[in-house]
C-alpha cells in the first residue's frame, strides 16, 4: 500500500525529502536554545561575567533566527510536497477514470467519484503534511529533548521515562476508543444530512400534504442522536487536556523536589534546572502530537482505500496488441451473443443474439423497460464487451479494432444524453473537433435542429447551462443528433433519442437521415411505432431475446408482442372517434 | 492590512453567536469561565513557584553544609494541591464545555430545519441546494471547531496574558515594556500571515468549487465522454484546473505553515532579548532584580509567547467561523411563509337536511369553519369547487408570467393544462396550494378566498402528484402513508391497489416493508410514479393536482400509471398538467396556455374544430412538453 502511495509523490520528490531535513535543523536549534539559555544563568550570572552574557546570548539569537529560517523553508517545502502530491493523485485518478469502461462507470455513482476526488485527496493531503513535518518534527523533538535531560541530569532524566510512559499510555487508550467513537458519530452524522437533504428535494411534497411539524420530528430525533454521541466519543477525547496538564505539574514538582536536592548537593546547577523545565514541556507535548498525527493518519487510511479503488479499478475493456485502425463497411453482425454486466452465465440479460444489419440499413427496435434494448446496441460500439459470443462490424469482430476507431466510426446517442456547459457550437464540436461553420449547420439541419437554434438571440454561440437545463428536453435531443451526426459514422444508433420530439419533427428527423446520410447504418431504438414503422426491418425484443425480425407489415401479422404494442398506442387515437 | 479580519459587521455576529450560546446554557457558561479562571491561574502559579524554588529555597542554602527541606516540602504539597485544583478545573471546563458547544451545535440544527420548513417555496426556488445543505455541514463544522476550541482557548489565553502581566509587572518593570512591545510585533506579524493565509485559503475554495463543478458534470456526462472519445480533451482540461487548484493549494498551505515557525521562534528571539537584559539587571543588582526573578521572568516569557502565537493562529479559524454563522444568521433571519389565513378545516355530520355540525372524530366529511367579525360562525361544505377570478400572477412584481387567468373548476370536473415549456402550466398549481401567491385578482375555494383559509388546512384539501416524484427514505409503506400518517394498514393495501402499485410492492423483496433508500433509487421511473399516486390516494383529498412526468416510461407501465390516475381522478376536482396530449382528451376543460395567457378553452371536440393550436399540438405539428 505504502509504496504505492509513494509512487504519485513525482516531481515533489525533492520537497519531500527536503522537508524532514529543514525540520530536524529547526528542531536541533530549537533545542540548543534551552541549553544556552542555562550557560548564561551557570556561567554569565554566576560569575557576573557580561561579555560571556552577551557572546551566549548572541549565539541564542542566531540559534532562534537560523530556527525561523528553517522553519519557514520547511513550512514552504511541505505545502508544495503535500499539495504537488494531492495534484498528482487527482491527475492519476481523473486520467485512470479517463480509461474506465461503461461497466467500470457503473459500479461508481457520480457523487462518489466526486467525494473521492475532492475530500479524500485533501484529507490525504492534510495527512502527508503531518507525516513529512509533525511527524519528523515531534519524534525528534522528544528524542533529542530526553537526550539533552539525561545529559543534564540523569537521575531527573528518568523522571521523564516514566512519564512518557504514562502519559503515552492513557493517550494510547483515549485515541483508539475515540476513533471508533468518532466513526460511529461521523456515519450518523452523514444521515442526518442526507436527511436535510431528502427534505430539500422534497419540500414540495412535504409543504403539499402539511408534514412540516413530521418531518422537524423526524429531523430532531435525528440530530438527538447526533449530539449523544458526539458528546460520548468528546467525553473520551477531553480526558486528553487534563492528562497531559497533570503529567507536565506531576513532573515539574518531582524536578523541584529532586532538582533542590541535587543543587544542594552541588550535582546540579540552577540554570541547568531550569533548563529541565523547558524539555518537560517539549518531550510530553511533542508525545502529545505524535498520538493526535497517529489519529490523523488512520483516519486518513479510510480516504486512501477508497481512493485506490478507483486507481487500482482496471478498465476491462483494452486494445488488443495488433490493433485495426481502419472500418471497411457499415454492417453489423451478431453472431451467438450472449451479455450479462456482472458476466454472470446465470443472469444473462441477451441470450442467443444473431441477426445480420446490411450497411446503409434502417433498422427499428422496439420492446419493453427492461428488454435490453441499449444493452444489445452498445455492444455495437463496443461499450462493454459480449460475454460469449461474437459481434462484427464490417465483418470484423470488434474486438480487433483500435477502440477509438471502431467508436467513430459508429455514434451513438444514447438515451441519458448530457449537453456539457459551453456553447451550443462547442457542444456540437465535440462530433468533430475541426468542423467548419457549414458542416455544423447542415448537421444541425438534419437534426432539425437549426430551426430553433436560429431562433435564440445567440445563435450557435448561445450558453449552454451545465446539465442543458436552458433547452427543454426535445430540443436537447436534437442538438445530441446534430452531434452525433458530425462525425459522419458509418454507423448511426438513436437509443429512444425522440422521446421528446414531436412526431412530426421525429418524421423530418428521419426522412433527413434517409437522404442526407444514405449509406450509413441506422440504428433506432424507440418507443413509439410511428418513429420505426418506416424501417427497412424492425427488431422486438422481449426479455433478452429477439422475440420478432422483419418489416413492420410482417411483424403487424406474426408478432404478438408487437400487435399489443401497435393496439394500445393507436387506442388513443381511437378514443377519439367514440 | 488586509480585509479579512475582524470588522465591525463580524464583531455582531460573534455578539449574537454569544448571546445565542449563554441564552441556552446561562449557569454552565458561568461555570465554564470560573474554571478556566482557575485553570490558567494555577499555570500562573506555577511559574510564580519556579522563581520561589531558586530564591527562597535553594539560593540561600547554596554552600552550606545543613540544609533544612522540610519548608521546601511544605511549599511543594502547596503547589501541588494548587495544581490538583487546576487540573480539575480543566477538566471540568472541558467537560461543561463538550455539553455547551455540542448542544448549541444542536440547537443551531435544530432551529435552522424548523425553521427552514416554514419557509415558502420560493426559497428553496431561489437557493442551489447545494448552498442551503452546505449550511449544515461545512458552515456547522467550522462553528463546532470554534465554539469547542477556539472560544475556551481565546478566554485561557485572555486570561493568562492577564494574570502573566501582572506577574510581569511585579517581577521586573523594564522586561515587562520589552515582553509589551514583542508582543505587539508577534501580533502584527501573526495578523499579516494570517490575512495573507485567509486570502488564499479563499481563492483556494473557489479552485476546490470549480474543479468540483466541472468533475461532477464530466462524472455525469462521462458516458459520452466514451462515445465521442473525448477522453484527451477531458484530461486536459482537468489537467488545468488542477493545475490552478495546486496553485492556490501551495500558497494558502505555505502561510498556513509557516505561521507556527514565525510566532514560534519570534517567541524565542523574545526570550533570548529577554536573557540578555534580564542578566544585565541581575548582574548589576538594578532594582534589587534576582537570578530567581530573571528564571521566572523567563518562565512566564515562555508562557506568555504561547496565548499569544494561540490567539493570532485562532483569529483566523475564528473569522471563517464567523462567516459561517452569519450565513447561519441569515437563514434563521428569513422571513416564514405568512399566514393569516382564519378559516379553518373540520369535521362535520351532516344532518338530513343538509345541516354541518362540528365534531372532533373522523367522519370523512369536511367543512370549512368561517368565522365572521360578528362573532357568528358558518360552516361550508368542502365540495372543490375552484375559481380564478383575473388573476395575474409574477415571481417577481416586475414580470408577471401569468395574465389575467379566468377558471371555473366545479366539484368532480377534469381540467387540463396544454401548452408549450415556459407557457406557464405548472406555476398555475403553484397557486392553487398558495406555494405562491398571486398579484393580483382572486382564487376561491368553495366560494372562500383562498387567502382567509388556513395555508395547512388548505394543503391538506389538495393532493398533489408532482413531475418528479420524491420519496422518502423508510418502508413503501411509510412512504404511502406519508399521505395520511394515522393510516392504518388495510388503508395503506387498499390505496396502492387503486394506484395499481399493489402488483409490484408485492414482488419486491420485503413486499410493503421494503426499505427505500437515496429517494427511491432502487425503483424504476414508472414504479415511483405509482408510489406517488397512492400516497395522493390515502390523503383522500377532494381537489387533485396532477403534473404528469415528462420522463419517458414504457408502454406498459404508463398503462398502468394511467389507469392508477384515472380511478384516483374519480369524484375528484382535477387540475391536469398535460406532457402527452393522449391523457387528457376526457377532460370536462381543456386550456391551452400560451406566454402566460389562455388563448384556447373547451373540450377536447370543440378545440379540434377550432383548428387552432391544440389541433396543430394534437395533429403532431408543435411540440409539446
Amino acid at each position: 500500500m505504502l509504496q504505492k502511495l509513494l509512487q504519485h509523490i513525482g516531481e515533489y520528490k525533492k520537497d519531500t525529502i527536503i522537508t524532514p531535513i529543514l525540520v530536524i535543523f529547526e528542531v536541533v536549534m530549537e533545542i540548543i536554545i534551552p541549553l544556552l539559555m542555562a550557560k548564561i544563568v551557570d556561567v554569565g550570572l554566576a560569575n557576573g561575567d557580561m561579555n560571556y552574557v552577551v557572546k551566549v546570548g548572541g549565539a541564542m539569537l542566531l540559534a532562534a533566527f537560523l530556527a525561523l529560517y528553517f522553519g519557514i523553508a520547511a513550512g514552504k517545502t511541505a505545502a508544495k510536497a503535500s499539495t504537488g502530491y494531492s495534484k498528482n493523485i487527482r491527475k492519476a485518478m481523473y486520467d485512470q477514470i479517463q480509461t474506465f469502461s461503461f461497466s467500470n462507470i457503473d459500479k461508481f455513482s457520480t457523487s462518489g467519484l466526486v467525494t473521492r476526488l475532492t475530500t479524500d485527496v485533501t484529507n490525504v493531503q492534510n495527512a502527508y503534511q503531518m507525516c513529512i513535518r509533525v511527524l519528523v518534527r515531534a519524534p525528534i523533538m522528544l528524542i533529542m529533548s530526553l537526550v539533552m535531560s539525561f545529559y543534564i541530569n540523569a537521575k531527573i532524566a528518568l523522571i521523564f521515562l516514566v512519564a512518557i510512559i504514562f502519559l503515552g499510555t492513557i493517550l494510547y487508550f483515549i485515541m483508539t476508543r475515540a476513533h471508533t467513537y468518532f466513526r460511529q458519530v461521523f456515519h450518523k452524522y452523514d444521515d442526518l444530512n442526507a436527511s436535510v437533504q431528502e427534505t430539500l428535494t422534497g419540500i414540495r411534497v412535504v409543504k403539499a400534504y402539511v408534514r412540516e411539524d413530521y418531518e422537524i420530528n423526524k429531523f430532531h430525533n435525528a440530530s438527538t442522536s447526533v449530539y449523544k454521541g458526539f458528546v460520548s466519543a468528546e467525553k473520551i477525547l477531553l480526558l486528553n487536556t487534563p492528562s497531559m496538564q497533570f503529567t507536565i505539574y506531576a513532573c515539574n514538582l518531582l524536578i523541584s523536589w529532586f532538582g533542590a536536592h541535587l543543587i544542594l548537593n552541588s550535582s546540579m546547577k540552577t540554570g541547568e534546572l531550569m533548563s529541565l523545565f523547558t524539555y518537560t514541556s517539549s518531550i510530553l507535548m511533542s508525545l502529545m502530537l505524535v498520538s493526535m498525527v497517529f489519529v490523523m493518519v488512520v483516519m486518513s487510511k479510510a480516504s486512501v482505500e477508497r481512493i485506490y479503488e478507483v486507481l487500482d479499478e482496471e478498465s476491462n475493456l483494452k486494445n488488443t496488441e495488433t490493433p485495426i485502425f481502419e472500418v471497411p463497411n457499415g454492417s453489423i453482425e451478431f453472431k451467438n451473443v450472449d451479455f450479462s454486466y456482472g458476466k454472470d452465465k446465470n443472469k444473462l440479460v441477451l441470450e442467443k443474439i444473431n441477426i445480420k444489419i446490411n450497411e446503409g440499413e434502417t433498422i427499428g427496435i422496439i420492446g419493453g423497460t427492461g428488454s435490453a434494448k441499449s444493452s444489445l446496441v452498445q455492444l455495437i460500439p463496443r461499450l462493454y464487451d459480449a460475454t460469449s459470443g461474437t459481434v462484427e462490424v464490417g465483418g470484423i469482430n470488434v474486438k480487433e479494432y483500435d477502440m477509438d476507431t471502431l467508436r467513430n466510426e459508429v455514434s451513438m446517442v444514447l438515451q441519458k444524453n448530457v449537453l456539457f456547459s459551453g456553447t451550443i457550437k462547442e457542444n456540437l464540436r465535440w462530433g468533430n473537433k475541426y468542423a467548419t461553420d457549414e458542416e455544423i449547420i447542415k448537421a444541425c439541419e438534419q437534426a432539425q435542429a437549426n430551426e430553433f437554434i436560429e431562433t435564440f438571440p445567440d445563435g450557435y454561440d448561445t450558453y449552454i447551462e451545465q446539465g442543458g437545463t436552458n433547452v427543454s428536453g426535445g430540443q436537447k435531443q436534437r442538438l445530441c443528433i446534430a452531434r452525433a451526426l458530425l462525425k459522419k459514422p458509418k454507423i448511426l444508433i438513436f437509443d429512444d433519442s425522440t422521446s421528446a420530439v414531436d412526431t412530426k419533427t421525429d418524421a423530418n428527423i428521419r426522412k433527413a437521415l434517409r437522404e442526407g446520410i444514405p449509406n450509413t447504418t441506422k440504428i433506432i431504438i424507440a418507443q413509439r411505432i410511428s418513429s420505426i414503422e418506416d424501417a427497412d426491418k424492425i427488431i422486438v425484443i422481449h426479455d433478452g431475446k429477439i422475440n420478432g425480425f422483419g418489416t413492420h407489415h410482417e411483424l403487424l401479422e406474426t408478432n404478438v408482442i408487437y400487435q399489443e404494442v401497435y393496439e394500445s398506442q393507436m387506442k388513443g387515437v381511437g378514443r377519439e372517434d367514440e | 492590512m488586509n480585509k479579512k479580519t475582524l470588522n465591525k459587521d463580524s464583531m455582531q455576529v460573534l455578539k449574537r453567536l454569544l448571546v445565542y450560546i449563554f441564552k441556552g446554557y446561562k449557569l454552565r457558561c458561568f461555570g465554564v469561565v470560573i474554571f478556566i479562571a482557575i485553570s490558567s491561574l494555577a499555570n500562573v502559579v506555577g511559574t510564580i513557584f519556579i522563581k520561589n524554588l531558586i530564591d527562597n529555597y535553594i539560593a540561600p542554602y547554596l554552600n552550606q553544609g545543613q540544609v533544612d527541606f522540610l519548608p521546601l516540602l511544605k511549599a511543594i504539597i502547596v503547589m501541588a494541591s494548587i495544581y490538583l485544583l487546576g487540573v480539575f478545573s480543566t477538566f471540568m471546563y472541558s467537560r461543561i464545555m463538550i455539553v455547551v458547544s455540542q448542544g448549541t451545535l444542536k440547537r443551531f440544527r435544530d432551529d435552522m430545519f424548523a425553521h427552514m420548513e416554514t419557509l415558502p417555496i420560493s426559497y428553496f426556488d431561489t437557493h442551489p441546494h447545494g448552498e442551503i445543505m452546505s449550511l449544515y455541514t461545512n458552515d456547522t463544522d467550522t462553528l463546532r471547531q470554534m465554539i469547542s476550541q477556539s472560544i475556551p482557548q481565546l478566554l485561557s489565553s485572555i486570561i493568562t496574558i492577564i494574570s502573566v502581566f501582572i506577574s510581569m509587572i511585579v517581577l521586573s518593570i523594564p522586561l515587562t515594556i520589552l515582553a509589551i512591545i514583542m508582543i505587539i510585533v508577534m501580533l502584527y506579524v501573526g495578523r499579516f500571515i494570517g490575512g495573507k493565509s485567509a486570502v488564499n485559503f479563499k481563492k483556494q475554495q473557489e479552485a476546490l468549487g470549480k474543479i468540483n463543478g466541472y468533475i461532477e458534470e464530466m462524472m455525469e456526462g462521462q458516458k459520452v465522454v466514451k462515445v465521442f472519445c473525448y477522453e484527451e480533451e477531458a484530461k486536459q482540461k482537468f489537467a488545468k484546473l488542477n493545475e490552478a487548484l495546486f496553485e492556490s493549494a501551495n500558497n494558502a498551505n505555505k502561510y498556513a505553515n509557516i505561521i507556527m515557525p514565525v510566532m514560534g521562534n519570534l517567541g524565542y528571539i523574545n526570550y533570548v532579548l529577554t536573557a540578555l537584559i534580564g542578566a544585565s539587571l541581575a548582574i548589576y543588582g538594578v532594582g534589587g532584580f534576582t537570578i530567581g526573578g530573571l528564571a521566572a521572568f523567563l518562565q512566564l516569557t515562555r508562557i506568555f509567547n504561547q496565548p499569544v502565537s494561540q490567539v493570532s493562529q485562532q483569529l483566523n479559524s475564528i473569522i471563517m467561523a464567523l462567516a459561517g454563522a452569519e450565513r447561519l444568521f441569515t437563514l434563521l433571519d428569513e422571513k416564514p411563509e405568512v399566514d393569516e389565513g382564519y378559516v379553518t378545516l373540520v369535521n362535520v355530520t351532516e344532518s338530513d337536511k343538509g345541516e354541518l355540525t362540528e365534531v372532533k372524530e373522523r367522519t370523512g366529511i369536511w367543512a370549512f369553519k368561517h368565522p365572521h367579525s360578528d362573532g357568528t360562525v358558518t360552516y361550508t361544505k368542502l365540495l372543490g369547487d375552484v375559481v380564478f377570478d383575473k388573476v395575474d400572477f409574477g415571481y417577481t412584481d416586475e414580470k408577471i408570467v401569468l395574465h389575467d387567468i379566468e377558471l371555473y373548476a366545479k366539484p368532480g370536473q377534469k381540467i387540463a393544462f396544454v401548452g408549450s415549456t415556459g407557457a406557464g402550466k405548472t406555476t398555475i398549481t403553484n397557486l392553487i396550494n398558495r406555494f405562491y401567491d398571486i398579484q393580483d385578482g382572486k382564487i376561491r375555494y368553495d366560494g372562500i378566498n383562498i387567502n382567509k383559509i388556513k395555508k395547512d388546512d388548505l394543503r391538506r384539501s389538495l393532493g398533489i402528484v408532482l413531475q418528479d416524484t420524491h420519496l422518502f427514505t423508510g418502508t413503501v409503506a411509510d412512504n404511502i402513508r406519508y399521505g395520511k400518517l394515522e393510516a392504518t394498514d388495510e388503508e395503506v393495501y387498499a390505496a396502492a391497489k387503486l394506484a395499481n402499485a399493489d402488483q409490484f410492492i408485492k414482488h419486491l423483496p420485503d413486499g410493503y416493508n421494503t426499505m427505500l433508500t437515496s429517494d427511491g433509487a432502487n425503483l424504476s421511473q414508472g414504479q415511483r410514479q405509482l408510489l406517488a399516486i397512492a400516497r395522493a390516494a390515502i390523503a383522500n383529498p377532494p381537489v387533485l393536482i396532477l403534473d404528469e412526468a415528462t420522463s419517458s416510461i414504457d408502454t406498459r407501465t404508463e398503462a398502468l400509471v394511467q389507469e392508477g390516475m384515472d380511478k384516483l381522478m374519480e369524484g375528484r376536482t382535477v387540475f391536469v398538467i398535460a406532457h402527452r396530449l393522449s391523457t387528457i382528451k376526457n377532460s370536462d376543460v381543456i386550456m391551452v396556455l400560451e406566454r402566460g395567457r389562455i388563448i384556447e378553452r373547451g373540450n377536447h371536440d370543440t378545440l379540434i374544430k377550432q383548428r387552432g393550436k391544440y389541433y396543430q399540438l394534437y395533429t403532431g405539428g408543435l411540440e409539446l412538453e
